[in-house]
């Protein structure tokens, strides 16, 4: 009986999971948050030991101006994302060589400027209904076209951190050195936000611009906390960043909630899981290191 | 002495945003020296060392490093929490041999395993970097610098916060470092390390002096200017100790 019952609510699971990929909008949106994880759950880690969560989250609000701009012109998002963010991460860039400005200020200027030139464009009689979906994500919303330039953009990313990585190890550990290295820093700086960059305008459409920075945040700060090497670091985050982009869809499916705001609050909430499991992993690897084998 | 200097320094300013943090650097380090870079803390020595790195530009004077450089810097707090073991952090020796694209491989890793060896750390290369004893991430930070061939290693404080054992142990490793024909730049604030080098350079924003230590460390003028402060002479021969300025009676 007992057995009977759980088997029929097994049955109902896999149904209730299988139910929603019969819809192609359900199919795509899963894509869409598939090629976010991947990508911004990667890059994230770089983004968190760069210290560089502020700049990510800037940066996805500053191409706000580009969003509105390729809505209000009828074209892909993708389109009007790209040259914006372009411009943001080279005035962050840019700004931070003026002497005497830090860069989180050169950030502040940078964002505030471009998003009140979006906020102006988007109140502008010619702007579209439906700019709501610009700043909170819509990925029951994507189309084909925004799904291929996406996969292009995770795959670029994914190709060049596979590139760079030993490079982006050695400028993050250690800035000073990093020149006689071979390594020089702020070109890794460079190459990094160009890379946040293109995985915004992918997460973009997903998440929306104002809840983006979950995904390069959440994921990377909870995988940071489960693992002490970079590699296994970036293939925590990317399956947690996956498994809960999955998690949120579904739950925004049933619950009838918001797509980009259910995915951005289940990654907060697999970042707070990860505070305990975190501290348990921490207080096993406490034993102190083994002694050398020799003693001088 | 080999005719060829390891770095030379002329007239060398160097600093931040333009303005000069030390001025009127004059040396050379040939192989197989030791430099103690001596000076109060915020005197100038991290800033020389910089700029030996190539992390500063040269405002005005000469500077010529003919050697690659390798640095073991001050521990900072984000280096601990970094996620590296010893192992990886010696293979960062081996990327500026090789094109941009290319990854670290096994040829490289081995490579960084033979330096770790070298200085006694093998059964450690794969604990992660923060959780080693200071004196074991000096270590591996110089298995890094013998990775990449350096002919110059600078030090920062190599010493500060290590006990006795290991104090010496590095002691060791500097020596067979030079007596290899590499030259060695320690910045120390201990005139008992300086004592130890073949020159020193006291430094106080600009150039105090510059030579051996007998001659240099003799001077008590130019120990006073170095710390900005007075020298006294330990009663039964404990040797000198600086006096902070606002302690002088006279």
């Amino acid at each position: 009986m007992a057995a009977a019952a759980r088997s029929c609510l097994r049955t109902i699971t896999i149904t209730e999971m299988l139910e929603p990929l019969q819809e192609p909008f359900m199919q795509r949106a899963l894509a869409e948050v598939v090629l976010i994880g991947v990508a911004g759950g990667a890059l994230g880690c770089w983004v968190v030991f760069y210290g560089l969560s502020y700049a990510a989250e800037s940066l996805a609000h500053s191409l706000f101006p580009g969003l509105v701009l390729a809505a209000i012109a009828g074209v892909p998002l993708l389109l009007g994302a790209t040259p914006a963010v372009l411009v943001a991460a080279l005035a962050i860039a840019l700004g931070a060589r003026v002497a005497g400005m830090s860069r989180e200020a050169a950030v502040a200027v940078v964002v505030t400027t471009m998003f009140g030139l979006g906020v102006l464009l988007a109140l502008s009689p010619r702007s579209p209904p439906g700019v709501e979906a610009l700043l909170f994500g819509d990925p029951f919303g994507v189309t084909d076209a925004d799904l291929a330039a996406a996969a292009a953009l995770a795959a670029l990313v994914l190709l060049s951190l596979r590139l760079l990585h030993g490079r982006l190890l050695v400028a993050g550990f250690d800035r000073g050195a990093a020149r006689a290295l071979g390594v020089s820093p702020a070109l890794a700086d460079a190459a990094l936000l160009v890379l946040l960059a293109a995985a915004t305008v992918v997460a973009v459409q997903g998440l929306g611009n104002l809840l983006v920075v979950a995904v390069f945040v959440g994921p990377a700060a909870a995988a940071r906390r489960l693992a002490d090497r970079m590699l296994p670091t970036m293939l925590i985050a990317t399956a947690i960043a996956v498994l809960a982009a999955v998690g949120g869809l579904y739950l925004s499916y049933y619950a009838g909630t918001a797509g980009g705001a259910s995915v951005a609050l289940t990654i907060v909430a697999v970042y707070l899981l990860s505070l305990p499991l975190g501290q348990w992993l921490a207080a096993r690897r406490s034993a102190p290191p083994r002694a050398e084998a020799t003693i001088a | 002495m080999p005719a060829e200097p390891l770095i030379e320094a002329e007239g060398l300013a160097a600093g931040y945003d333009g303005t000069p943090a030390i001025s009127g650097v004059t040396f050379s380090l040939h192989p197989g020296q030791r430099l103690a870079l001596l000076g109060s803390n915020g005197g100038g020595k991290t800033t020389l060392l910089r700029a030996v790195l190539g992390e500063l530009r040269v405002l005005s004077g000469m500077l010529r490093v003919s050697a690659a450089c390798g640095t073991v810097p001050q521990t900072e707090r984000s280096r601990l929490d970094y996620p590296v073991s010893a192992l990886d952090v010696a293979t960062m020796g081996t990327l500026a041999a090789l094109p941009w694209w290319r990854r670290p491989g096994r040829h490289e890793r081995e490579a960084a395993g033979r330096a770790l060896e070298r200085v006694g750390l093998a059964p450690l290369a794969g604990e992660t970097f923060g959780r080693l004893s200071g004196g074991q991430r000096q270590r591996v930070l110089i298995a890094r610098a013998l990775v990449q061939e350096a002919g110059v290693l600078l030090l920062d404080e190599p010493f500060s916060g290590l006990d006795r054992p290991s104090g010496e142990r590095l002691e060791t490793l500097i020596g067979e470092l030079t007596s290899e024909g590499r030259g060695v730049v320690i910045a120390t604030h201990d005139l008992e390390q300086a004592r130890a080098c073949d020159l020193v350079l006291c430094i106080a924003g600009r150039q105090i002096a510059c030579g051996p230590p007998e001659e240099v460390l003799a001077d008590v003028g130019v120990l006073e200017a170095t710390y900005g402060g007075a020298i006294v002479e330990l009663p039964g021969g404990g040797g000198r100790a600086i006096l902070p300025p606002h302690h002088h009676h006279h």
